[in-house]
């Protein structure tokens, strides 16, 4: 090493820096201090670094740079649009002046600062502005659902039915209707699925994963293609097999067998990915003690894998309560209450918006939207529970994190 | 030497023989093993039953029709000559479903990329929680929004679409109102099959190889750059996939699209206009309303819609399946 070494230069390397035998060579040169300093790897003494340009960066003049051009687009946007062209419509306007900001972005970026972080932070920005819509769409829906039917909602709508309802002067109507017969007819429809799915899902999962050989990748092809399945196809199929011939009529039990057919898959592959994470030196451990498989699926597979089959239980208890397709074929609905879920019209909460959605009389509406807050608190209650039952499985550190999303089985798909 | 000696046995010691390890199952096992198995195959006769049984009992209405069923659109199914087919239902299945795909799949791409790539670790969970409850939230609700929310504030810009673009044949529209159109239920259906899609396409991205990203930014590449170098390509495949599976809940979504369309038999490439019906929400809407044949015929069309489905999943998980992400790259 003859000329004389850019301190700097070592510096900007930090690995190389850090690094035992190259580092020390390169330094052979310079005086007993840097050596020792950049040998232990202390390279903060030495001297100051320059701060590290950053692909992300973005200050004060990039700020600067996006609202400039919000402002600026807005202008041209309202000149042309409400001024020029005399358009209307909020919508519109926001979809034309979200162009127009693109491209004055753009523009200005490339000026300002050069072309490729000028295409960088356009693609950051609709990127970004992609999961806005997306998570702003779903709250507003959650959050319209709320106050909407929030305001109508007195505690004896929930066990109130239909039928109560007797016009009269100066009654208001909504002290006489309420949802409580849909009430029962959900919790019994979706209860009785989830009894009939939820064995049949576990013992599909333990074949799947614990027991494997012949059939299983027919098997597994099987279910994803049956979760595929409309849900109207299954409340056909139940009306096409029980209720056509006669032999069942309509029934909650009806609708529960078709609640079933749509919970089945997607409990089964969830159940899957939950058990793929149960870690095999326990199944080994218990194997390697003599238990059979059949006593080490029910005492430790099953045991270890408990909060993570509970959501995925919850999870599709909370999707199948808010079906509304295959009960119009099974369950039919009703005004009045029908605790027997084997016989006779049963209600259902989505079959309560179903019949209302479209009555011309606000009031009537109001029933509707009313019953929607009802279902979308029970099924946000469900999806809750589902996730927090999915957390505490780590905090308890027994299990890898299972957070079961609705479709988290899609997963294996992707890296099975 | 003392290896020949470890090697070669000593001349007349016996040779030991393997020993044999009982490995036989018990009974217990063997009965496990067997019920988990029929446990398996169950969900294969329940799909081969759905299969059948539509099919059996809306033959009546294929035979009553011939093969005019695929060419006729139509619901007279109570006097002779009966006119009913299921032409115009699968046109607006598959243009909805179309509607719904092009617009939901960029921006459920966009929404994967964003929590993968952009969004600070610590709103990850949150932006994927909010994501997934979108898959919970009941179809019913979608349509209850849509109906009141969603489709006053749109129709605005449809008709601004068909005063101004009409000049495009697929935006032009011949009449007033401009609402209940195939464009419209696509939008809803195309912002309910998002969260699949994003969660499909968000798995995918996140397979792609640390190595090769970090290797793009070290060679100076912006993010936009390494993603659309390394992430977006190795995501193809997926990409693909989510798509077909986003189609296949597109096909199959019933109660939000009964509530925004018409009912009627429209067959035109005018999708901003009023009118037109799916496969699926024909069904729910014309139940018990056209007698024998009429129910006849909806078996039918569900066994079509059926069918039509389970090609779109099949095709779609074999996608998946075949261009695992990443596959093939080793580091």
């Amino acid at each position: 090493m003859t000329s004389p070494l850019d301190v700097r230069d070592l510096l900007e390397a930090p690995t190389a820096a850090n690094g035992n035998g190259a580092a020390a060579r390169a330094t052979g040169g310079l005086d007993g201090t840097l050596s020792h300093a950049v040998l232990t790897g202390d390279v903060r003494r030495v001297a100051p670094l320059a701060p590290p340009r950053r692909t992300r960066d973005f200050g004060a003049q990039g700020v600067a740079l996006l609202v400039g051009s919000a402002v600026s687009s807005f202008a041209v946007v309202w000149i042309l649009f409400y001024q020029l062209t005399l358009l209307s419509g909020a919508f519109g306007f926001g979809l034309c002046w979200y162009a127009c900001f693109l491209a004055v972005f753009w523009v200005v970026t490339n000026q300002v600062v050069d072309r490729s972080a000028a295409t960088d932070r356009v693609i950051t920005t609709v990127v970004g502005s992609c999961a806005a819509v997306v998570i702003g769409a779903l709250l507003y829906i959650v959050i319209w659902v709320f106050i909407r039917g929030v305001a109508h909602f007195t505690i004896g709508f929930l066990w109130r039915t239909l039928a109560d309802y007797q016009p009269a002067e100066g009654t208001s109507l909504f002290n006489q209707v309420g949802v409580g017969h849909a009430i029962v007819g959900t919790l019994e429809q979706v209860g009785l699925a989830a009894a009939m799915a939820v064995p049949l899902a576990f013992l599909t999962a333990v074949f799947l994963n614990e027991v494997g050989g012949f059939g299983t990748r027919f098997v597994r092809t099987i279910v994803t293609a049956m979760s595929g399945v409309p849900s109207i196809v299954a409340g056909v199929f139940i009306y096409a097999i029980f209720i056509v011939p006669h032999t069942l009529g309509y029934s909650g039990f009806a609708a529960a067998m078709a609640l079933f057919v749509l919970m089945l898959p997607s409990v089964t592959r969830t159940t899957e990915e939950v058990l793929r994470v149960v870690p095999g030196g326990l199944r080994e451990a218990s194997l390697a003690l003599g238990a059979s498989e059949w006593r080490t699926v029910r005492q430790v597979v099953l045991p270890t894998a408990r909060s993570g089959l509970v959501t995925a239980v919850v999870l599709g208890v909370a999707i199948a309560a808010g079906e509304t397709a295959p009960l119009i074929f099974t369950a039919f609905g009703a005004n009045t209450l029908n605790a027997n879920v084997f016989h006779g019209p049963q209600g259902a909460l989505p079959l309560v918006l179903y019949q209302n959605i479209f009555q011309a009389q606000a009031v009537v509406q109001q029933v509707a939207f009313t019953a929607a807050f009802v279902l979308l608190v029970l099924v946000l209650i469900l999806f809750v529970v589902a996730r927090l039952l999915g957390r505490r499985s780590t905090k308890k550190g027994r299990l890898r994190r299972i957070v079961v999303a609705p479709f988290h089985w899609v997963k294996q798909m992707v890296s099975e | 030497m003392s290896t020949d000696t470890l090697a070669s046995p000593a001349v007349g010691h016996a040779v030991p023989r393997p020993i044999t390890v009982p490995n036989d199952r018990s009974k217990e096992d063997r009965i496990f093993r067997a019920v988990a198995r029929a446990a398996g195959f169950t969900a294969f006769a329940i799909l081969f039953l759905i299969g059948f049984f539509l099919l059996w009992r809306g033959l009546p209405a294929l035979r009553a029709m011939g093969f005019r069923y695929f060419t006729t659109s139509g619901y007279s199914t109570l006097h002779k000559p009966y006119h009913f087919g299921a032409l115009a239902q699968m046109y607006g299945t598959i243009v909805t479903s179309l509607v719904a795909v092009i617009f939901g799949v960029p921006v459920a791409i966009g929404t994967a990329l964003f929590i993968n790539e952009y969004a600070p670790i610590q709103a990850k969970r949150a932006l994927i929680a909010m994501v997934d409850l979108g898959a919970a939230i009941p179809s019913i609700i979608f349509g209850l929004w849509a109906l009141h929310q969603f489709q006053p504030e749109i129709t605005g810009t449809t008709s601004w679409m068909v005063r101004h673009l009409s000049f495009i044949p697929l935006f032009s529209a011949s009449t007033p109102p401009f609402n209940g159109s195939f464009f419209i239920a696509g939008l809803i259906v195309g912002l309910m099959i998002v969260p699949i899609v994003a969660s499909v396409s968000r798995e995918v991205f996140s397979l792609a190889p640390p190595g090769e990203r970090e290797g793009a930014l070290a060679l100076g590449a912006t993010k936009s750059q390494m993603i659309r170098t390394v992430v977006l390509p190795f995501g193809r495949g997926g990409i693909i996939g989510a798509s077909m599976l986003g189609l296949g809940r597109a096909l199959g979504e019933t109660i939000a699209v009964y509530v925004l369309l018409g009912l009627d038999f429209v067959i035109s490439p005018h999708i901003l206009e009023h009118g037109g019906t799916t496969v699926a929400s024909f069904i729910a809407a014309e139940f018990g309303a056209g007698g024998k044949l009429g129910t006849d015929d909806l078996l039918m069309l569900g066994f079509v819609l059926f069918t039509f489905t389970l090609i779109v999943n099949l095709i779609a998980s074999l996608i998946v399946n075949r261009s695992r992400s990443g596959k093939g790259v080793e580091l």
